[in-house]
């Protein structure tokens, strides 16, 4: 079922892009074999000689995530093989005039991945997806490793195969929205309430894995249901509509949870604390009912494990390695001194591998959803899910508000976006510490720099308090419409 | 902590407008949280650079430009790539080292080793240098490497660079010979010497010089050893044609190499010395002399001190004349008047017959006596004393004194005549603080401090030479007031 959608997307890009199937792909000194004319091969899996991708994961957590596998071929090109590069049309692949700006490249294909799972609705995230990529659960780095014996890569193959940085949300991200186009797809499958992707669903995991209290769902969902953004039509996605904003998930839940920590908290490095004393004085005073929640333990919690995890992250970044026991060359000649590079290398790696006198990890932990883990059973209470928000709230009209009066807009105008690209920029000096505190928790979960949240953050804040910002002086004399 | 902006005025909250209720002012502990603390940004975790400030700044509007370049563009620097990756390897390795943690070093090299498959040539220092020399400082220190791993290390390091190759040989010799396996080194540096490359091996001309001086003082050492071993046979009435004959032959092998090296102007200290003794043990004194006479004064060789020494040295030994070992001296003085020969060569003038020299004699000694490593030196202190005393005593030429007194009365008197210097040597060195009094009680007078001082407690502790001291101090104490000056008649 996965293959076929898969398959399905990756033909018809081919066919958009006139690389194969159909009657005159470009370039014409390939010689085309006439079996590929037609366009509706669905149900076979032909074997293709050159250019494979063959991308498989699979990974196990909870009862939602289910093992798939897929892979994607391309069409037919002739037996004639050029010289400067193992596939067949890796030259002409290159030489593509700039103006094609969808040429397959490494990151694309991760776009192509997200495209399928966005259709079919897995609960996976951009974030998670690419998390994958980098923990190596999903090959990507060397992926050739993968290919079948036949399949020779050198020469100017190795500009596309040959991975050198890792994929970045953003851009992986703006493929995906340009292929869609480019693919003229129709509307995506529905995202409702009970999908994984729906803004109330992620914020209940966001909130368990930065260790906030169960309570502050609530909010969110009414955060949600102010602002609309928990509708169909907001949430999901239509490449052919161009001008309705497009959604990222994950960096949505986070900003919708940044925005109900400002209303609830104020986050103006005063407030908060104060906040806090207050839940102290009455936790020590009062300890069986329920404890309420503090900000600052709740923050320094979280920063030691943020500090720890981080410098993981940097030294699991310091430590990565690049290239893998299948070296790729440019051309026969070369051949034999990368081989014999590669000798020495191994060599040397093994020499000092035996003084580092570290114990090899005997294998990669599962790829999990959940970066960090705070359960209930700690006795050292360094779990809050179940702490309270009894403290900070008081009931009005028979609703729950907050006590906290004000409210600070991170930035009062909006930027253009066709202008800069972003709606709001972010500068970590021009905020409070509590503010840029929580951005960097969930930069570092979600692995993508703090402006992006910040811009989401923006932009939920002027849905949020549209109406003031956006007053209309009732009088306007001479003023153009 | 920056203040809180409130952009936009005071927005009323969405919820309840209810004040801050009065039990929030309620225990109020300590501050905030402490952000300041430790790093707040990781150390790896990238700022996103050329950001522009929040939107209260006004974008810039420059006439001609185009209105997408207003702001400026997100640079995606965060983006991690293998270089960057490299870099921060890099970076902990150093840490590592610095901190003398040899096995995380060690741990993080592993990694960093496969830069050696990418082209860096664009740094100032590639991978492969850096690999060689974080890896040797690795293996030298770490707790679990031998010599035989070193030597494989090394071996490797050779076949990976053939620019490096001599210097790597050169470094692998000196590590070799500091282990002390002079054997192994002399063969490395004998494979090393017969290495051509093309035209690598003009290129890397000065580490083959380097090489062969070496070689021929490694040729040096075991003529040495092969000479010590012969006395010994003499001694005990052994002959042993053999070990002769081997003498011999890393004799010429010595004397060949150090001969064409120390042709080449730079500092071979070392190297002549060697050179010379292997002379002198077969009677070349001629060819000797010559080589010191050439090392100290050729204009082409850099200044060197020590090739004076070598030279006065070996006249000394040979029996010179007092004339040239004076001449070699005053060359010595000019260039480092601190040098310790300084004495020698006071003692020497002082004896002269020709009063230029006694002249001499006595700014030698003043000048060395302007160093901070001399203030204690007691024979410095008597030549000195013995030399101004027989002035005085003499009567003739008082005006050199003066001379040299001139351009130091301003600063000697605290830098060696203070009080408390006077306690001090008093306590830690009478004989220092007699010769320094008789310095002082003629330069200074008798009411200076120093002499006033040390003759007091010199008296009171029945020292006889102290009280003949103080008499002849003032005896003379008119000449302290004609060489400072104090006076109007001049002598």
């Amino acid at each position: 079922m996965k293959d076929e959608i898969l398959c399905n997307f990756w033909r018809r890009y081919l066919q958009k892009s006139q690389q194969a199937y159909c009657n005159r792909p470009a370039g014409e000194a390939i010689k085309v074999l006439s079996g590929c004319d037609s366009s509706t091969d669905v149900d076979s899996e032909p074997e293709r000689p050159s250019l494979l991708h063959l991308l498989s994961f699979s990974e196990s957590d909870g009862d939602l995530l289910t093992d798939c596998s897929f892979g994607s071929s391309i069409g037919k090109v002739s037996e004639s093989t050029s010289v400067c590069s193992g596939s067949v049309d890796g030259s002409l692949h290159l030489m593509k005039n700039q103006k094609d700006k969808l040429r397959m490249s490494m990151p694309m294909t991760l776009s192509f991945c997200y495209m399928a799972l966005l259709w079919l609705r897995e609960p996976m995230t951009l974030s998670d997806l690419l998390r994958f990529v980098v923990e190596g659960h999903i090959p990507y780095l060397n992926v050739f490793q993968c290919f079948p014996e036949k399949m020779k890569l050198y020469g100017l193959d190795l500009k596309i195969f040959c991975v050198e940085s890792w994929p970045v949300y953003e851009e992986v991200y703006d493929k995906m929205l340009q292929l869609a186009a480019f693919l003229e797809l129709p509307r995506f499958p529905d995202i409702t309430d009970s999908c994984f992707l729906h803004p109330d669903m992620l914020c209940m995991k966001y909130l368990m894995e930065a260790n906030l209290p169960d309570e502050l769902h609530n909010w969110t969902c009414r955060v949600v249901k102010k602002i609309r953004i928990g509708e169909a039509d907001f949430l999901t996605f239509a490449p052919g509509n161009k001008s309705t904003r497009k959604v990222k998930y994950d960096v949505l839940a986070a900003a919708v949870i940044v925005v109900v920590l400002k209303l609830l908290f104020l986050l103006n490095d005063h407030y908060e604390w104060l906040l806090s004393d207050f839940a102290e004085e009455r936790n020590k005073n009062n300890k069986e009912d329920g404890l309420y929640f503090e900000f600052r333990k709740w923050c320094k919690i979280i920063k030691g494990s943020l500090d720890v995890e981080q410098k993981k992250l940097d030294e699991e970044r310091a430590k990565y390695l690049w290239r893998c026991e299948k070296p790729l060359f440019y051309s026969a000649k070369k051949k034999s001194k990368v081989l014999k590079r590669r000798q020495i290398v191994v060599n040397l790696q093994n020499q000092f591998g035996k003084l580092s006198g570290s114990v090899q990890p005997a294998e990669k932990p599962h790829p999990s959803s959940f970066q960090l883990n705070w359960s209930e059973e700690n006795t050292d209470g360094s779990c809050f899910h179940g702490h309270s928000l009894k403290g900070i709230l008081q009931e009005k009209c028979g609703l729950l508000t907050a006590m906290n009066p004000d409210y600070w807009l991170c930035t009062v105008k909006l930027c253009t976006e066709k202008l800069c690209g972003h709606l709001a920029h972010y500068r970590d000096l021009d905020f409070p510490q509590s503010y840029h505190f929580v951005l960097r928790l969930f930069s570092f979960l979600l692995r993508i720099q703090p402006s992006y949240i910040h811009e989401e953050v923006c932009m939920i804040e002027h849905k949020l308090f549209n109406k003031k910002l956006y007053k209309k002086p009732k009088y306007s004399p001479g003023q153009r419409k | 902590m920056p203040p809180c902006r409130r952009v936009g005025g005071h927005v009323g909250a969405a919820r309840a407008a209810a004040p801050v209720a009065a039990a929030v002012t309620a225990a109020r502990r300590g501050g905030p949280f402490p952000w300041a603390m430790d790093g707040f940004v990781g150390r790896a975790a990238p700022r996103p650079a050329a950001q522009a400030g929040s939107a209260l700044l006004p974008a810039l509007h420059l006439p001609l430009l185009p209105p997408h370049l207003y702001r400026p563009a997100t640079s995606h620097e965060y983006k991690l790539n293998f270089r960057k990756s490299k870099e921060a390897c890099l970076s902990y390795i150093q840490d590592a080292m610095l901190q003398k943690q040899w096995k995380r070093a060690a741990e993080f090299l592993t990694f960093y080793i496969e830069s050696l498959e990418k082209d860096f040539s664009t740094e100032y220092v590639g991978p492969s240098e850096m690999i060689w020399r974080i890896g040797t400082e690795i293996l030298c220190h770490h707790s679990h490497s031998s010599m035989k791993e070193f030597n494989s290390f090394i071996e490797q390091m050779k076949t990976l660079g053939v620019k490096r190759y001599l210097k790597v040989c050169l470094e692998h010799a000196f590590h070799l010979l500091c282990n002390g396996r002079t054997d192994e080194a002399y063969q490395n540096l004998s494979l090393a010497e017969s290495w051509r490359f093309g035209e690598q091996t003009t290129a890397q001309d000065k580490e083959l010089k380097l090489i062969q001086a070496y070689r021929g003082l490694l040729d040096y050492y075991s003529w040495s050893k092969q000479k010590n071993v012969l006395l010994e046979y003499e001694r005990g009435g052994f002959e042993d044609l053999s070990v002769e004959q081997e003498m011999h032959s890393s004799f010429r092998k010595a004397a060949v190499n150090l001969k064409e090296i120390i042709q080449i102007p730079g500092v071979w200290d070392l190297f002549v010395k060697c050179y010379v003794d292997l002379l002198e043990f077969y009677g070349d004194h001629d060819e000797a002399r010559q080589v010191l006479s050439e090392y100290a004064y050729n204009s082409k060789f850099p200044a060197n001190p020590n090739a004076h020494v070598y030279l006065y040295q070996f006249l000394k030994r040979h029996g010179e004349p007092k004339k040239s070992l004076i001449s070699v001296l005053k060359i010595l003085h000019d260039i480092v008047p601190s040098h310790e020969l300084m004495i020698d060569f006071n003692i020497m003038l002082q004896k002269s017959k020709k009063r230029k020299k006694r002249r001499l004699g006595l700014e030698v000694i003043f000048a060395a006596l302007d160093y901070a490593g001399w203030k204690e030196n007691v024979k410095a202190w008597s030549c000195l004393a013995r030399q101004v005393k027989q002035i005085i005593i003499s009567e003739k030429h008082p005006d050199w004194i003066k001379q040299e007194w001139n351009s130091r009365k301003d600063w000697w008197p605290t830098f060696h005549f203070s009080r408390y210097l006077a306690k001090r040597n008093w306590q830690e060195n009478e004989s220092l603080a007699y010769e320094k009094a008789v310095v002082a009680g003629i330069l200074l007078g008798k009411d200076c401090k120093y002499f006033k001082y040390v003759s007091h407690q010199g008296c009171k502790d029945q020292k006889k030479r102290f009280r003949t001291l103080k008499k002849f101090v003032n005896k003379h104490s008119s000449v302290y007031l004609r060489i400072s000056g104090l006076s109007d008649s001049s002598v």
